[in-house]
């Protein structure tokens, strides 16, 4: 694995080799001194092109308890906003000579086309409404830390699946994992022809009883200004998900920021079946394991040696 | 070339006709090639023969091997090439004035040349927009000086394609303008385009519509389906484009008015053009090479160089529907829509990227390896659907006839290239064909009597 720019570049066994690495560096985690020697000396380059704070933040932490070097970039207050082009951008940023970048850019295949121009291993923390691989692996661990693997589990992915990356990546991770996917949400925010990725297509939560994972969109309020929704109010009174509509087995998640009291209730939130903090903290675990697996590692695959020590803390 | 008007004429009936395309003058071509493959279909001219220009005429065809070569005259030995009339192409975008770092009038039809294009139509939709007399007169005068192949001129149905006014289309024919579009853009008002196809009755000059209902199509950068859905990238539905052509063809049936209906690309558009000619309308329609080559699975590279263009590719469905129509002569011609691109404006995640590829240099290439060689469609056809492009604009389709001027290219069915391998005549790289493996080349095009084109390695006796 050279690069991670879509759940397409992984498959079943690789997805288990980084969740195992994963589950070491949430042992780190858990030490009095969190930092490992393994990629030390090497920098690694975060170039956001969109608000986020949980994803930057947890990988700019990712790679600081690897002992790399971190250089962030934001399009806000920096050569972005005086028009310079993402080319321009990353040829800067690469005579830093850096082993890895991370990119989260508003278009589609914006990680995929920096890939073809940089030595570097290239991360898609999110393009447009293409692709967030890394979110889907850090599900996929929270899932794994609660509830064991997902096979023959059934997941709903409930909300605006239209717009969202990280519906695309979930569907597509869970599927190859071996869960039965459905996704649920009114007509005009299900993409035309997703049942083709093959998942069940749903315009109501009738049924969700069988859901052994309710993993809910986040709703934005712009939605309703383009006419995807007649209102928020409407919206919440079909798809909000809530205790009332849920049994005590069923486990939710939410990729974040959440609207409390839109596409969920805040009893659901605060309750021991909500994953939400669980998926929080598995992103540095993971993020941690991607940016090793791709630079400190190659395809466990290719070697016969077992998985290389992480080593002692730093 | 054609006297200056100031004022329309008291009688439009007698408004002098300026001759609709412009070439830079040169040499005229006298050459003799020898045993070839002739291919007219339309003159019913097939089979081995020698065939013999003259001061750039189409002088003698003749039993292969039976005409000696005079003094002066070029002698190409053409065994297992063919020669087909030269083609044609309604919409190409040649970005003079304003967007020269893409294309000009010089590297444009050098590359409609290397396609073995013998005529083109520029669509208008330069920086400015071609909506006055004027600039129709200062195209056609530089055409005139650096033009190796024929050009045409459209100009823009409402000023500066604003979609509010009607330019001056009376003098703008006078000018020589060949037609009118708003081409990149839909006229989205039916008031405007009723006027203007009124006021037609009185000026001539059919219209050429770029057909997408601009609230359906939204911020959609590909066709909408299951591909767009995976990918996460905004869609362009079908319908977004078949709506307005309904619209559009009741309103030329109506008005008794003369539409062209740009790269037609969805099984809906096709079904309403069918409808439109059975009704009678005055209405023709292209389609381009790529829309009959490409899915939309191509899109799944994200590669907006080669597979970003208005209207998207659409499903395997369309595109065998689209065959189909052109087969059965729904779609009256295959046209490149070359809309070249600067590197800078592509090479950017597919989303921000410029709309368009070009086309003119692999046109029969292209369609040759993917639908003829297949035995999708017969050579016959493809010749004829390249060749009648100007039709709709009152230019006659070339043909080999003796006697008619010459107009022809030379290919070699055989030829295997890379495309792009050995650069480009265009200005612009963003082929849709980068790349790829394709048979038959283009070894010469003589246009309008004139040798426009050799290819490099042909002339110099290594192909």
């Amino acid at each position: 694995m050279r690069h991670l720019l879509s759940i397409d570049d992984l498959d079943q066994e690789r997805i288990e080799g980084l969740l195992d690495r994963a589950e070491s560096f949430a042992e780190v985690s858990k030490r009095d001194i969190k930092k490992v020697p393994a990629l030390r000396g090497r920098t690694v380059v975060t170039l956001f092109y969109e608000a986020s704070t949980r994803t930057s933040s947890s990988f700019e932490l990712a790679a600081k308890r690897l002992s790399a070097d971190v250089v962030s970039v934001k399009a806000s207050g920096s050569s972005v906003e005086k028009g310079e082009s993402l080319k321009d951008t990353v040829e800067t940023l690469s005579a830093y000579d850096p082993a890895a970048i991370v990119i989260r850019h508003p278009q589609a295949g914006a990680a995929q086309m920096l890939s073809q121009w940089v030595d570097a291993a290239v991360v898609n923390a999110g393009d447009g409404m293409h692709q967030h691989p890394s979110q889907a692996l850090l599900d996929l661990f929270a899932l794994r830390q609660r509830i064991g693997s997902v096979e023959g589990r059934k997941i709903w992915i409930v909300g605006d699946v239209l717009h969202s990356r990280v519906a695309r990546s979930n569907i597509q991770a869970f599927s190859m994992m071996g869960a039965e996917v459905t996704i649920a949400g009114p007509p005009t925010l299900i993409p035309r022809g997703i049942e083709s990725s093959g998942c069940q297509v749903r315009y109501s939560l009738d049924g969700i009883e069988e859901a052994d994972v309710v993993y809910l969109l986040r709703m934005q309020r712009e939605r309703m200004a383009e006419s995807f929704v007649p209102s928020i109010r409407e919206y919440a009174r079909l798809f909000q998900v809530n205790s009332r509509r849920l049994n005590p087995r069923q486990l939710v998640m939410h990729p974040g920021p959440v609207n409390r009291g839109v596409e969920i209730g805040g009893d659901v939130i605060d309750s021991d079946r909500c994953l939400i903090s669980d998926q929080v903290a598995s992103g540095l675990a993971v993020r941690m394991a991607i940016l090793f697996e791709l630079l400190a590692h190659g395809d466990p695959r290719e070697t016969d040696e077992g998985p290389v020590p992480i080593g002692e803390p730093a | 070339m054609n006297e200056v008007a100031s004022s329309i004429p008291d009688d439009l009936d007698e408004m002098p006709a300026p001759r609709p395309l412009v070439q830079r003058p040169g040499p005229e071509a006298t050459l003799l090639i020898r045993e070839a493959d002739l291919l007219d279909p339309a003159a019913g001219i097939e089979g081995k023969g020698d065939l013999l220009v003259e001061g750039g005429t189409i002088s003698r065809i003749a039993e292969p091997g039976s005409i000696e070569a005079g003094p002066d005259v070029e002698v190409i030995e053409a065994e297992g090439l063919h020669v087909f009339p030269a083609f044609f192409d309604p919409h190409v975008h040649f970005r003079t004035p304003g967007q020269e770092y893409k294309e000009d009038l010089e590297t444009g039809t050098r590359s409609a040349a290397a396609g073995g294009y013998a005529g083109v139509i520029a669509m208008a939709n330069t920086a400015p927009p071609v909506s006055t007399p004027e600039q129709i007169e200062a195209l056609r005068d530089r055409a005139s000086h650096v033009a190796s192949v024929p050009v045409g001129f459209t100009a823009t149905v409402t000023r500066d394609m604003k979609g509010l006014e009607l330019t001056d289309m009376a003098e703008l024919r006078q000018a020589g303008a060949v037609g009118f579009t708003d081409d990149g853009l839909p006229i989205a008002s039916p008031r405007i385009l009723r006027r203007a196809l009124q006021y037609q009755a009185m000026t001539g000059g059919r219209i050429a519509l770029h057909e997408e209902d601009p609230e359906l199509s939204g911020k959609g950068v590909m066709h909408e389906g299951a591909v767009s859905s995976e990918l996460g990238v905004r869609g362009v539905p079908s319908i977004s484009e078949s709506t307005m052509i309904g619209r559009d063809s009741a309103i030329a049936g109506y008005e008794q008015g003369a539409i062209q209906v740009q790269h037609l690309s969805a099984v809906e558009s096709i079904e309403q053009i069918r409808r439109a000619k059975a009704d009678g309308v005055d209405i023709t329609c292209e389609v381009t090479p790529h829309h009959l080559c490409l899915t939309d699975e191509a899109v799944r590279d994200l590669d907006a160089s080669k597979h970003k263009m208005n209207p998207p590719l659409r499903t395997e469905t369309d595109r065998q529907a689209l065959i189909d129509a052109l087969i059965d002569g729904t779609i009256d011609c295959i046209a490149t829509d070359h809309a070249p691109h600067a590197i800078h404006e592509k090479e950017v995640p597919y989303e921000g990227a410029n709309m368009g590829v070009t086309g003119l240099e692999t046109a029969f290439s292209s369609v040759y390896t993917e639908l003829v060689l297949p035995g999708r469609i017969s050579l016959e056809l493809l010749v004829e659907k390249l060749g009648c492009g100007g039709a709709p604009f009152g230019i006659e389709p070339f043909t080999l006839a003796e006697g008619s001027r010459a107009n022809l290219c030379l290919v070699d069915l055989g030829a295997e290239w890379v495309v792009g391998e050995d650069g480009y005549e265009s200005r612009s790289v963003n082929s849709w064909c980068a790349g790829e493996k394709l048979r038959s080349r283009v070894l010469v095009t003589v246009a309008d009597g004139q040798v426009a084109f050799r290819l490099r390695t042909f002339s110099l006796g290594v192909a």
